[in-house]
C-alpha cells in the first residue's frame, strides 16, 4: 500500500531546490524572491505531510490506533515489518522536524521581538551609530529603523547617502525579514531548502538594490555607493578593527554581483530569453505541483486503504 | 523637477537626510550648509523646518551664529540608544537573520571585480 509515490516528496527538493537557486538568479529580484520563498514553503510542507502520511499505515498496527479509526484490521499494505519500520522512522524524522521548526520559529520570533523592541525606543527613522567603523543594517519593526554608523554616513556622499537610506528603507517597507523567516524554517523542515538560503538574500539585496535606484533615479549612483560602501567597509576592517557578528558576512561575493546587475553586467537583464525564463519558472512551479499532488495521492491511497480495513465494501 | 519631487517626500525621510548630513560633516551647519551638502535638492524654507523639528525632538543641538544658529546632531541621549542597541544586537550570534546589511564582506578577489566595476564606470560618458 506503501507506493514509491508517497516517497516523492521527500526527495523532490534535492533536485529542485538547487535548480530554484540557479533560476532565480535570472529572475526579476521580486519574482526570485517571491519565487524562492514560495518554493520552500510549499516544498517543505509537502515534504512534511509525506512524513506524517508514510507513519500511518504502521501506526494501525496499535490496537489504540485501530481501535480510534474503527479499523478491523491493520491497513494491508506489504509485510507489517516493513511497514512497522518505515512507520518508526518517518516518526523519528517527522518529531525531530517538529521540534527544530519549533525552536526555530520561537527563537525567530524572540529575536524579531527584541529587534521591534529596540526599533521603538528611537525615536528617528534613522538611527546613528558614533563609530568609526562603516556599517549599515536595517532593523525590523513597527516602524523599523535604518541603523547606520558615522563611518559609514562619512565614507559616502550625500547622493550616495540617499542610495543606502532608500536601499535599508526598501528592506523594511517590503518586510524582507519575514521572507528570510519563511526559507530559514522551511530549511529546518528539509535540508536541501538550506541551499534557497543564500539565492533569497541575494534576491532581497537585489530587489532593496533595485527600490533605492528607483528612489534616487539612477542606477550609476546606486551602484557606485553600494561600491564605495562595500570598499570602505573593507578598508576599515583591514586596518585591524573587527566587526560584531563577522559570521554572517561571511557569504562573499554578492557585492560585484550586484553593481554589476545595476550597471547592466549582469545576467538578468530583460535581454536574457524570456522564453527560456518562463518555462523553466513553469517547470519550477509543475514540480511544486507534483509534490503536493504526489502527499494528496497519498493521501488518497491512505483514506482507501483506511475505509477496506473499515470493513466498507469496496 | 528634481525639486519638486523632493519637496512631495514624506517629512519622515527627509529628516533622515538632514540628519545623515549633520552626522557626516565635522562641525556644525547652518541650514544654508545643510542645503548645500544636500546638493539643493530641498528649499532653505524646507531644511530650516526640519531642522527645528529635529532641534524639538532632541536630535539635534543647536547654537547661535550670527543671525542664525548652526545644528550639531545630539550624542548624548539618541547616540547612547543607538550604542545600546547596537551591543545588545551584536550578542546575538545568528542577528545576521533578522538584519540586513547594506553591504556583505568582500573578498580579495570581490574587492579587485568591484575595483574594475567601478573604474570601468568612471571612464564611460
Amino acid at each position: 500500500m506503501i507506493h514509491t509515490a508517497w516517497l516523492l516528496p521527500l526527495f523532490v527538493p534535492f533536485l529542485v531546490a538547487p535548480a530554484g537557486g540557479r533560476l532565480a538568479s535570472n529572475l526579476p529580484p521580486r519574482q526570485a524572491m517571491w519565487l524562492l520563498t514560495a518554493t520552500a514553503a510549499g516544498l517543505a510542507a509537502a515534504s512534511t505531510c509525506a512524513l506524517a502520511l508514510l507513519i500511518v499505515p504502521g501506526a494501525t498496527h496499535l490496537h489504540a490506533v485501530a481501535a480510534l479509526g474503527h479499523l478491523l484490521t491493520p491497513l494491508s499494505s506489504g509485510s507489517p515489518d516493513t511497514v512497522i519500520a518505515i512507520a518508526v522512522a518517518a516518526g523519528a524524522l517527522l518529531a525531530w522536524c517538529a521540534a527544530r521548526l519549533v525552536c526555530g520559529a520561537r527563537r525567530r520570533w524572540t529575536q524579531l521581538r527584541h529587534a521591534g523592541k529596540l526599533a521603538a525606543e528611537a525615536d528617528g527613522e534613522l538611527v546613528v551609530l558614533p563609530d568609526e567603523h562603516p556599517d549599515a543594517y536595517a532593523l525590523p519593526g513597527s516602524p523599523g529603523r535604518v541603523v547606520v554608523t558615522t563611518g559609514m554616513l562619512r565614507a559616502l556622499s550625500a547622493p550616495e547617502r540617499e542610495v543606502l537610506i532608500a536601499h535599508e528603507r526598501a528592506h523594511l517597507r517590503e518586510r524582507h525579514h519575514l521572507f528570510t523567516a519563511v526559507v530559514d524554517l522551511a530549511g529546518l523542515c528539509h535540508p536541501a531548502l538550506r541551499t534557497l538560503r543564500e539565492p533569497l538574500a541575494y534576491a532581497l539585496e537585489r530587489s532593496a538594490d533595485e527600490a533605492a535606484a528607483n528612489a534616487v533615479g539612477s542606477r550609476r549612483l546606486t551602484a557606485r555607493a553600494i561600491g564605495r560602501a562595500a570598499l570602505a567597509t573593507r578598508a576599515s576592517s583591514a586596518a585591524g578593527r573587527t566587526r560584531p557578528g563577522v559570521t554572517l558576512s561571511a557569504t562573499a561575493g554578492p557585492v560585484p554581483r550586484r553593481v554589476a546587475a545595476l550597471l547592466g553586467h549582469g545576467t538578468e537583464t530583460r535581454t536574457t530569453r524570456p522564453l527560456a525564463r518562463r518555462a523553466a519558472v513553469l517547470a519550477l512551479v509543475a514540480c511544486l505541483a507534483f509534490s503536493a499532488g504526489a502527499s494528496l495521492q497519498a493521501a488518497d491511497d491512505l483514506h482507501d486503504g483506511i475505509e477496506v480495513a473499515q470493513g466498507e465494501a469496496r | 523637477m528634481g525639486d519638486r519631487n523632493a519637496e512631495r517626500r514624506p517629512a519622515g525621510e527627509l529628516e533622515a537626510g538632514v540628519l545623515a548630513a549633520l552626522w557626516a560633516a565635522d562641525g556644525p551647519l547652518s541650514p544654508g550648509q545643510v542645503q548645500e551638502q544636500l546638493g539643493g535638492s530641498l528649499a532653505r524654507t524646507t531644511v530650516t523646518t526640519i531642522l527645528s523639528r529635529l532641534f524639538e525632538k532632541g536630535t539635534v543641538t543647536r547654537q547661535r551664529s550670527g543671525r542664525g544658529f548652526v545644528y550639531v546632531p545630539a550624542e548624548d541621549a539618541s547616540g547612547l540608544t543607538a550604542r545600546r542597541m547596537h551591543a545588545e544586537l551584536a550578542k546575538d550570534e545568528d542577528r545576521g537573520a533578522v538584519l540586513s546589511r547594506f553591504v556583505s564582506q568582500l573578498s580579495s578577489e570581490d574587492e579587485r571585480l568591484l575595483r574594475a566595476l567601478l573604474d570601468g564606470e568612471g571612464d564611460a560618458p
